[in-house]
């Protein structure tokens, strides 16, 4: 498995990336940024894409780490997933990113994956989107060197594989609004444990004296971008944390959903467990 | 037969040896095929077929050609002379129907991954990148993917040949004077007892051995010396030099280092032969890695059979008949033992019970898909899930304890040596007190506590208990019966020992390990026959310079054959030592006694260290007149028997009615191997076994498109699981030696895969009784089962209970292949 050659730059800083980008793009040369590698490097060892150059953002330090702002949580970019796991603030203040990362793969590929280069991606199955999604964040996306915009969650996952962040552009925080003090589980239903999400749901809740306060709902692998479960969320508020009411609530996660058939299963199975996971989901981040 | 306590470790047999082996392995100084870097190597990559099925209208190479690194760029055509062909060791009748198989492909493509060009550059990265300028032109033809479907002989898969039958084989009690008419038997039973009837599926299963196929060949002058990623370096020469002219004399196959194996090596590829045709055209060393897809789509695969099985039992669970109809699915060439695979289920679908006629009827057939051949327990597994699963459907009919029906139907422990319907005769075995044990460490009687439990307060996570018994004929094989079998080989093996000069031996096996540990077992036999310490013995192997005899290793072979091999050699090396000690110590050979290295003279305490008689050998200086000096002996062992190993395994799963997962919960299992030699490593081949076999229950399968597309090309989709899927396992031991070799012991390589499958789809079949359900087809996933119990839930259970010998309906699961999920399989 020998990727065609490629030409290979190491830029060190944004600015300089961004530029390399630019140039590249009006020489209409093909270029594919490096995060983890570990999506993009299959592809390439595969041939199913020969890029003619790959920019490696591993030497930007603008990209790397995790801070407060306020009451958000900045994540650059290139922060693998280890160190997400290994991050108290994001266990304290966005507990449902530490529970969903902590389910990625095997420790070596969450040593070398990113929080970022899974956004981009942005494979259906992956594990981050519907966190992400579900704790409202906002992904900042430079546009040229000293351009930046930020985009809702909501309006980053556009369809299978292709977000809000253009060919030449880069993608580099991720910004979580604080959920202190919420109950969190991400709830992922694989056949063997190194496998992509069949379906997963990621569930935050506010409790306040054994009932949902407010509660928030992402869909793993339920259509070609992570979805939000609005309908279960909006029935979730005010109920108390049993069985009984959640698997009320809990009825609808399906509708409006267009899950994958696979090898894996139908989409009518897939409607299925997401009902099943969303009130597993839930009731353990309620702590029921 | 009685049971012996595992004997504490007299000396070296029956010690826990952690390998000698792994160090070495484990700290990178292994060397495998694709490790080694000759002066002026060049590299081949393989122009592959995309299509299942087609004819090759024209090949141009020009462009590749022209790329940089690239030194040549041959088709089939160009090759056409020296190419040798793949050869089908074990035609399974004289009339089979065998298409020619050639390395590269000329006219016409069966499969989707045949070779149809090779390209050679200075650099694998130069080979690889000229391989997609290599442009071929094939006309599609209509492809034949399912067994039952080429049956038909509607679309031919070789439309040359006429038919996509390959063989036809029987096994017929009442024939052959082994017990009595099935037919009869299963009329019997339809009128006055129990019929079952049921039809399984064997997925085809893709060996994951971790190394990927590799070979270099080197041509010096009109020597070839061949290194392969092999199970069967003998095997490879002699197969080179029947197909490929090149006198056996001249030819050297090396397996170094080999990255585990599981059948899946013990084929002669396409590779090796092309790699070799190239090296010796060009005149340069050549090398061809796989690249792991590679392996996935022309490696070749496993199992994959329609199993049609008829039960006849009295009304109190007597077997009285059995009748097993295959459909064993050959992919697009017969593999060097791919026809008889299914075949040596006809031995072993009876298990380890006393059934009074029996009939086994096997079809192999042709489809255009990568070929079939051993993989971990080749045909016995197959049989002892067939057995396995009807077992527990008579249990159920019945309305008894599944264990109790086998106990019922065994062997018992007074009966051995014992006689099958099949014609066997099993050594020795002790199936009561595995049983017996099996029950205890699992708990059994606690966990159907729970089971019942569960079902009365309608738990969503529901418990099942699966049993599995399960004997298998291995230490292959005593070659008079593979000579009345139509294969094309032995089955003895070859050992020599070597006394040095300096006390150290070195040990020469014609078997060819790949990850078990026999060098650490083998020394540890030798160290005792001998009387040397244990890191005094060298075990040689896997180059034909070096170990020129062999049958090399597959089919739980080595020990209880070239471990007998061994033993013999050595036996031979104390005899002549024997003459020596007793000239050198002035005694009658007659009253030499051997033991613990020394040879003493009767009654004195006169003696000599077998060390001692080594170095007097080594100098020549006072051996007694007509004596060679030498201690060193070689031994051919032929087995007159195979060895059958035996096991009770117990399985609880519970599952998840609500999701289809079904998850393990416990698994004890006691295993009779004979006598242990090394019980660390007859551990590691129970758990690895144990975790293959589960494999095939819960993981793996591939499935092919319409198209004859491997989907599951990679460890993505094709969910081979890792030490996180698998629990702690409860294993155990009883010991009933065996008969049939001087160690008394019996093959364990394939024992845990053999046993486990039934035991985990018997135990989610039995979560499910209740419901009506009968039956999972592997590999049982989540969505399986839950597919399973919605349907179950629209049936009554009253009324399926009463019809619980469902007789092939469609609507059953399993029955209809169109019904399954997933694709063409
Ligand atoms: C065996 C295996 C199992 C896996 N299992 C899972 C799993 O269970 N769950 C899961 O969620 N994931 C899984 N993954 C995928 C893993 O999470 C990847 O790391 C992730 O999808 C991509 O992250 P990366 O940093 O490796 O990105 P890369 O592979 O380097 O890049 C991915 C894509 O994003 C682009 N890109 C990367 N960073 C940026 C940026 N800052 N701006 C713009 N574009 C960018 C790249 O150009 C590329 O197209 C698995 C991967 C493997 C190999």
């Amino acid at each position: 498995m020998i990727p065609a050659s490629f030409d290979y730059l190491a830029p060190t800083s944004l600015t300089d990336a961004l530029a390399a980008l630019a140039e590249l793009a009006e020489h209409g040369d093909d270029a594919k940024v490096l995060a983890g590698g570990q999506s993009l490097l299959p592809i390439l060892r595969m041939r199913l894409n020969a890029p003619g150059v790959v920019i490696d953002l591993g030497k930007i330090p603008e990209l790397q780490g995790i801070s407060a702002d306020g009451d958000t949580i900045v994540i650059g970019a290139m922060t693998p997933y280890a160190a997400v796991l290994a991050s108290e603030a994001v266990s304290t203040h966005a507990a449902l990113l530490s529970k969903a990362v902590a389910t990625v793969a095997d420790p070596q590929i969450r040593h070398r994956g990113t929080v970022g280069g899974a956004l981009v991606h942005a494979d259906p199955a992956g594990d981050v989107g519907a966190p992400v999604l579900a704790l409202d964040a906002e992904l900042v996306i430079a546009e040229q060197a000293g351009t930046t915009r930020t985009v809702a969650a909501a309006d980053f996952f556009e369809d299978l594989f292709t977000t809000a962040v253009g060919e030449d552009e880069l993608l580099t925080q991720i910004r979580i609004p604080k959920h202190t003090g919420w109950g969190a589980h991400y709830e992922k239903f694989v056949r063997v444990s190194h496998q992509w999400s069949i379906v997963a749901v990621a569930a935050t809740v506010r409790a306040e004296g054994g009932s949902i306060a407010e509660a928030r709902v992402g869909l793993t692998n339920m259509g070609s971008t992570p979805l939000r479960a609005n309908a279960v969320e909006q029935a979730l508020v005010g109920q108390p944390a049993t069985e009984e009411a959640v698997r009320a609530a809990c009825a609808q996660a399906a509708d409006g959903t267009n899950p994958p058939s696979d090898l894996n299963g139908g989409a009518d199975y897939r409607k299925h467990l997401a009902t099943v996971l969303t009130r597993r989901a839930v009731l353990a981040a309620a702590g029921a | 037969m009685t049971i012996t306590e595992n004997q504490a470790p007299a000396h070296e047999i029956g010690r826990a040896r952690r390998r000698k082996e792994d160090a070495r392995l484990i700290t990178g100084r292994s060397r495998y095929t694709d490790s080694i870097t000759l002066p002026g190597m060049l590299h081949l990559a393989m122009v592959r077929s995309p299509f299942a099925h087609a004819t090759i209208r024209s090949i141009s190479t020009e462009a590749a050609k022209a790329a940089p690194g690239v030194v040549s760029v041959v088709t089939g055509a160009d090759i056409a002379d020296i190419q040798g062909v793949n050869i089908n060791a074990w035609p399974i009748t004289t009339d089979q129907v065998t298409p020619t198989h050639l390395p590269v492909a000329i006219e016409h493509v069966a499969f989707a991954g045949e070779i149809v060009a090779v390209v050679v550059a200075r650099s694998e990265a130069e080979a690889r990148d000229a391989v997609e300028l290599v442009d071929v032109d094939y006309d599609e033809l209509p492809v034949v993917l399912d067994a039952r479907e080429a049956l038909k002989d509607e679309v031919l898969a070789h439309p040359d040949l006429g038919t996509n039958k390959s063989a036809f084989w029987q096994l017929d009690s009442a024939a052959q004077g082994s017990g009595g008419d099935v037919d009869e038997a299963i009329e019997k039973a339809r009128t006055d007892g129990i019929l079952i009837e049921r039809e399984y599926r064997q997925q085809r299963l893709v060996p994951g051995f971790m190394e990927p196929r590799s070979v270099v060949v080197d041509p010096t002058g009109d020597q070839l010396t061949v290194w392969s990623a092999t199970q069967v370096p003998h095997i490879l020469r002699f197969a080179i030099a029947a197909t490929m002219g090149i006198p056996e004399s001249k030819l050297r196959v090396i397996a170094p280092d080999v990255g585990g194996g599981f059948g899946g090596k013990l084929q002669t590829t396409p590779e090796e032969f092309a790699t070799i045709a190239l090296a010796r055209r060009l005149g340069k060393p050549c090398k061809f890695t796989e690249t792991r897809s590679e392996a996935f789509v022309t490696g070749h695969h496993g199992r994959d059979q329609y199993q049609k099985l008829t039960m006849a039992a009295t009304t109190d669970g007597m077997i009285t008949g059995f009748k097993v109809e295959l459909i064993a699915d050959l992919g697009a060439y017969v593999a060097i033992v791919g026809g008889g695979v299914p075949v040596l289920g006809a031995w072993m679908f009876n298990g380890i019970y006393k059934i009074p006629a029996y009939q086994f009827n096997c079809t192999t057939v042709l489809t255009n898909k990568p070929w079939v051949d051993a993989y971990r327990g080749a045909g016995r597994p197959e049989a002892a899930f067939g057995i396995e699963r009807m077992m527990d459907e008579l249990a159920g009919e019945v309305g008894a304890d599944p264990l109790e029906i086998r106990e019922k139907n065994w062997i018992k422990h007074e009966e051995f040596p014992f006689t099958t319907v099949s014609g066997m005769t099993y050594d020795s075995g002790n199936y009561e007190a595995a049983t017996a044990r099996a029950k205890e460490l699992f708990d059994y009687d606690g966990l159907r506590r729970e089971q019942a439990e569960r079902r009365e307060r309608n738990d969503p996570v529901q418990l099942g208990i699966g049993v599995s018994t399960f004997t298998e004929m291995c230490g292959l094989a005593p070659s008079r019966i593979l000579g009345s079998l139509n294969y094309g080989a032995g089955g003895w093996e070859h050992a020599s020992v070597r006394m040095l000069a300096t006390g150290t031996v070195e040990v020469v096996t014609g078997i060819s390990p790949h990850g078990q540990g026999h060098v650490t077992g083998f020394s540890q036999i030798v160290a005792d026959r001998l009387g040397v310490p244990f890191e005094d013995v060298e075990i040689l192997h896997g180059d034909t310079a070096i170990a020129p005899k062999g049958m090399d290793t597959y089919g739980s072979r080595s020990l209880v054959v070239g471990g007998e091999a061994v033993v013999r050699a050595a036996d031979k090396v104390i005899e002549k030592a024997k003459v020596i000690a007793a000239h050198l110590l002035e005694a009658s050979a007659d009253d030499i006694e051997f033991s613990g290295g020394r040879f003493g003279v009767k009654g004195t305490d006169k003696g000599l260290g077998i060390a001692e008689i080594a170095a007097a050998t080594f100098t020549g200086h006072n051996l007694p007149d007509g004596i060679e000096p030498s201690l060193d002996a070689d031994a051919t062992f032929d087995p007159v028997n195979f060895s059958f190993p035996h096991g009770t395994h117990l399985c609880a799963m519970e599952v998840d009615t609500e999701t289809g997962a079904a998850t393990m919960r416990k698994y004890a299992c006691v295993d009779d191997v004979g006598v242990i030699i090394n019980p660390l490593l007859v551990e590691g081949q129970v758990h690895g076994g144990l975790v293959q076999g589960i494999a095939q229950a819960l993981w793996e399968g591939a499935v092919y498109d319409e198209n004859g597309t491997l989907v599951t090309g990679s460890f993505v989709d094709y969910t081979l699981p890792s030490a996180a899927d698998t629990i702690s396992f409860i294993t155990d031991t009883t010991v009933s030696p065996s008969t049939t070799n001087s160690l008394g012991t019996k093959g364990v390589g394939e024992a845990g895969t053999i046993a486990s499958t039934p035991a985990v789809v018997n135990a989610i079949v039995d979560a499910l009784r209740p419901m009506g359900i009968h039956d999972i087809e592997m590999p049982c996933t989540p969505e399986r089962v839950w597919r399973a119990i919605q349907g179950a839930s629209s049936r009554s259970v009253d009324e399926t209970q009463r019809d619980a010998a469902p007789h092939f309906e469609a609507d059953q699961p399993n029955q209809d292949p169109s019904a399954t999920t997933g694709g063409a399989k």
